[in-house]
Formats: C-alpha cells, structure tokens, sequence
C-alpha cells in the first residue's frame, strides 16, 4: 500500500493542499477532499465528459487522471469559472438560452466550452461540436448548448 | 465496482534511468503508465490485474518530436493533440493527424501518448494503421541498452508484442515521404467523436510513372492486433493507378483480415465494409 502524499495544486486560482492517496482519481479528489461537487462522474471510462476539469489549461477527464499526475498543477473546475459572484459569459448564456436541462452534464460542458472559446474565439459549428464531442448530454439539448457557445463568440447579449 | 485504492502504488521516477532501474530490479511488477486513458478506464471497471504503476509522464527524455536525418522522430509520451497541433506532422504525415483526431475526444487527446496507443496494443487503436502504413519503427529502450524494431514486427498476437518486461517504447521513428505520394485514412464507427472503430484502414502509397510503386496498406479492427494487407498490397504494387485492380484486390484483402463478431460489428459485416473501404480508397488514388 502506498504512504498518502500532500498533493499541493493550484485549484481555482488558490493554493489548495491535501492529504491523499497517490492513485485517487483526481474526479475523487475534488468531490470527496475538497468538496467541489460541480465536478460530475457520469460514465467513469471517460466517454462522457461529465467530469472534466482543466489541468494546466487543457480539459481533461478527471475520472482518468491519478492524484499524483496533478502534482504542482492548475486546475479549474466549474466551480472556477464564475469571478467575484457574477457567472462567466458562457455561465449566462447557458442560463439565457436553456442550455441546461437535467443539469448533469452541464459543469462539463461548460468547462470544455470555457476551453474552446480560449483556444478558438470564433469557431464554426463545427468547431463547437468538435470541442464538445467529448460532451455527452443524455438530455441531448446539444442545440441549446451550441446556440449558447455562438452567442458567446459572436459577443451577442446572453439575456 | 472500481479497483481498490488501497491495493495500488504508483511511483513516479525522476529519470528514464531510474525508471529502467526499477523495470530492471522487478521486471513484469511495475506497469508503465503515460496518460492513462487506458489503464485507468479497466481499473475504475474493477478489471484492471495491476496494481504498482510506474508514472512516465513527467519524463521529458520520451517526449518531443524531432525530425531525424530522414524520419520524424515522436517521443513515446507524444499525446494526441501534439500530433494534431504539429506541423511537420501535417506536412508529412497527414493520415497521423486524422487518426489522432478520430481518437476518442479532446480530453482523451490532450491525455493519450502515442507510446500508449502501442503498447495497449488494442486491435482497435487508430494510430497504428497509420504507423503501419508509413513504415514506422520502434526504438525500445532499457537497462541492457537500446533496439530497433519494425512496427509491422511489433505485434505478435493479442496483446503480444516484442517487448521484454525491463523495456519501455522510447520512440517511434517514421520515414519522411519521398516523392508523389498519396495518403488515405478512414475509420469507421458508430460516430465521430468517442467512437471504438469497427473497421480501420490507412494507407500510403508512392505514385512513379503512373504506377503502383510503393504501397503499404494498416488494418484496424480486423485480426488480433493491427496488421499490415499484404495480400492486398502485393495485388496493387506494380499497377497502372488508371487500371487498378479492384477485384482482385478486395479478394486478396480476405487473406489478411480474420476478423470476429463482437459488440462493435460482425464478422461479416467487418469483412465486407474493410473491403469496401479499400474499393474507396483505390478511386481515391485512381485520381490522383
């Protein structure tokens, strides 16, 4: 058995430390240690996209990812993304727009979206269901989300 | 139910050296360890049998890609989204870019290496048809020192491959095109994204005088491991691209295919469907 380690990550934007297991899964780590439960497990194999997070600026699934591979790294949840209270533009938009319905893939969707829009400002439709492909909404309000995503890159109001 | 935590070890190695060491000391007890996207998918299943993990990802000596007298050289921990984001890799290995992209989705490129998409040795991974198709090779690395070997010698039968216990895949070394040269890649799955192929093919073929002259065709999703259509290959090499034969061709592909019936597809169904991909891949080149 392997000895706990304190996995100090930058997490948010504020130096977070705790005690864990080197193998936990980091979707564990955040939910169970830090009780940042916007962060969803859904599928647990990595096809849904439930539970993604980014890790030094790329999304990734947090269910794959062992504690000690975030050592010393960023990371930024859902919980992240507001700023002072006030939700980010792509929070709003899917607010404005009915981008959530049931809401469980929602914090994924968000964070891979907050990711797309830093990596491709304007994209395409296409682009949009490229960057989420990972994204799986069971509810499939997939139109809502991507109308959501272009009110966000086309600067348009999101109310 | 997931694998159980307290069972499992991870340790992470400050060089290639210590991590040969350790693979050395108590060969077949460590499990490498890159991105993860594989391993830790059977482990939260509860079907993963390892359980000490040896942590490669922070090693900087398996990353990079770096051209090579006439090769690409792609360190082992190359993610999919280097591969896709790399301009050299565009520029000569097109179909390498297309079966990154057709891995999984972001969060499973931005994670995957290259060196895990071998040595997973998955029937259905979709970049080895590429390596395949490009004549990669290997470089293997350990203790005892460093060997070649040629990918299409890699794969020995599921999940068997020419790799010793105290070994690592440092590189994967793929020759630079030379010439007029054409490049196919089609995978087919349930969708675009997320999806496990049910059949794969790459292909790589140089043109001279309006002749087949070099051609090596990969196959995924077909047989026990990723392998080369040489039946295939050996009916087109040497053609006229105008006068391709197409026939003879798709009964040859029979000879290097033995697919089975599984969740993903039938038997039939992957026979026929490889064998239609390569009749789309042969007009593709018929215009070039």
């Amino acid at each position: 058995m392997a000895d706990r380690i304190t996995l100090v990550m930058n997490l948010n934007g504020e130096e977070r430390s705790v005690q864990v297991h080197p193998f936990a899964r980091l979707l564990d780590v955040l939910r169970e240690d830090l009780r940042l439960t916007g962060t969803k497990e859904g599928c647990g194999e990595g096809e849904c996209g439930a539970c993604t997070v980014l890790v030094d600026g790329q999304v990734v699934n947090s269910c794959l990812v062992p504690a000690i591979q975030v050592q010393g790294a960023e990371v930024i949840t859902v919980e992240g993304l507001a700023r002072g209270g006030e939700l980010s533009p792509l929070q709003a938009a899917f607010v404005a727009h009915n981008g959530a319905q049931c809401g469980f893939c929602t914090p994924g969707m968000l964070v891979a979206a907050t990711d797309l829009l830093h990596r491709c400002p304007h994209p395409t439709d296409d682009e949009v269901r490229d960057g989420l492909a990972g994204n799986l909404c069971r509810c499939t309000g997939y139109s809502k989300i991507l109308d959501a995503v272009q009110t966000v890159a086309n600067g348009g109001s999101s109310k | 139910m997931r694998g159980f935590l307290p069972d499992c070890d991870i340790r992470v190695p400050g060089s290639l050296a210590e991590a040969l060491g350790l693979l050395s000391a108590e060969p077949g007890v460590w499990t490498p360890f890159a991105g993860g996207t594989d391993l830790m998918v059977v482990y939260n299943a509860g079907r993963l049998k390892a359980t000490r993990f040896l942590d490669l990802s922070r090693l900087a000596e398996l990353r990079g890609i770096a051209e090579e007298g006439a090769s690409l050289a792609f360190g082992s921990l190359t993610s999919f989204s280097e591969i896709r984001e790399h301009r050299a890799v565009h520029q000569h290995f097109p179909n390498l870019v297309k079966s990154a992209r057709a891995t999984g989705a972001l969060a499973i490129q931005n994670r995957g290496t290259l060196g895990g998409n071998i040595v997973n040795a998955s029937p259905a991974a979709d970049t080895p048809p590429s390596l395949l198709a490009y004549g990669a090779e290997l470089e293997l690395v350990s203790l005892r020192g460093r060997r070649r070997v040629a990918y299409d010698r890699f794969h020995l039968g599921y999940k068997q491959m020419d790799l010793a216990p105290d070994e690592l895949v440092a590189r994967i070394l793929v020759p630079m095109p030379e010439g007029r040269s054409f490049h196919y890649f089609r995978k087919v799955g349930t969708r675009q994204a997320q999806a496990i192929s049910k059949v794969c093919l790459a292909a790589h073929a140089r043109v001279a005088d309006g002749c087949v002259a070099e051609l090596r065709i990969g196959l995924g999703s077909v047989a026990p491991a990723p392998v080369r259509a040489r039946n295939a290959e050996a009916a087109l090499i040497g053609k006229p691209v105008a006068e391709l034969p197409l026939l003879a061709a798709r009964a040859a592909l029979l000879g290097d295919m033995s697919p089975i019936d599984d969740i993903r597809a039938s038997a039939h169904y992957r026979s026929v469907v490889t064998q239609n991909v390569l009749g789309h891949m042969l007009r593709e080149l018929a215009s070039v």
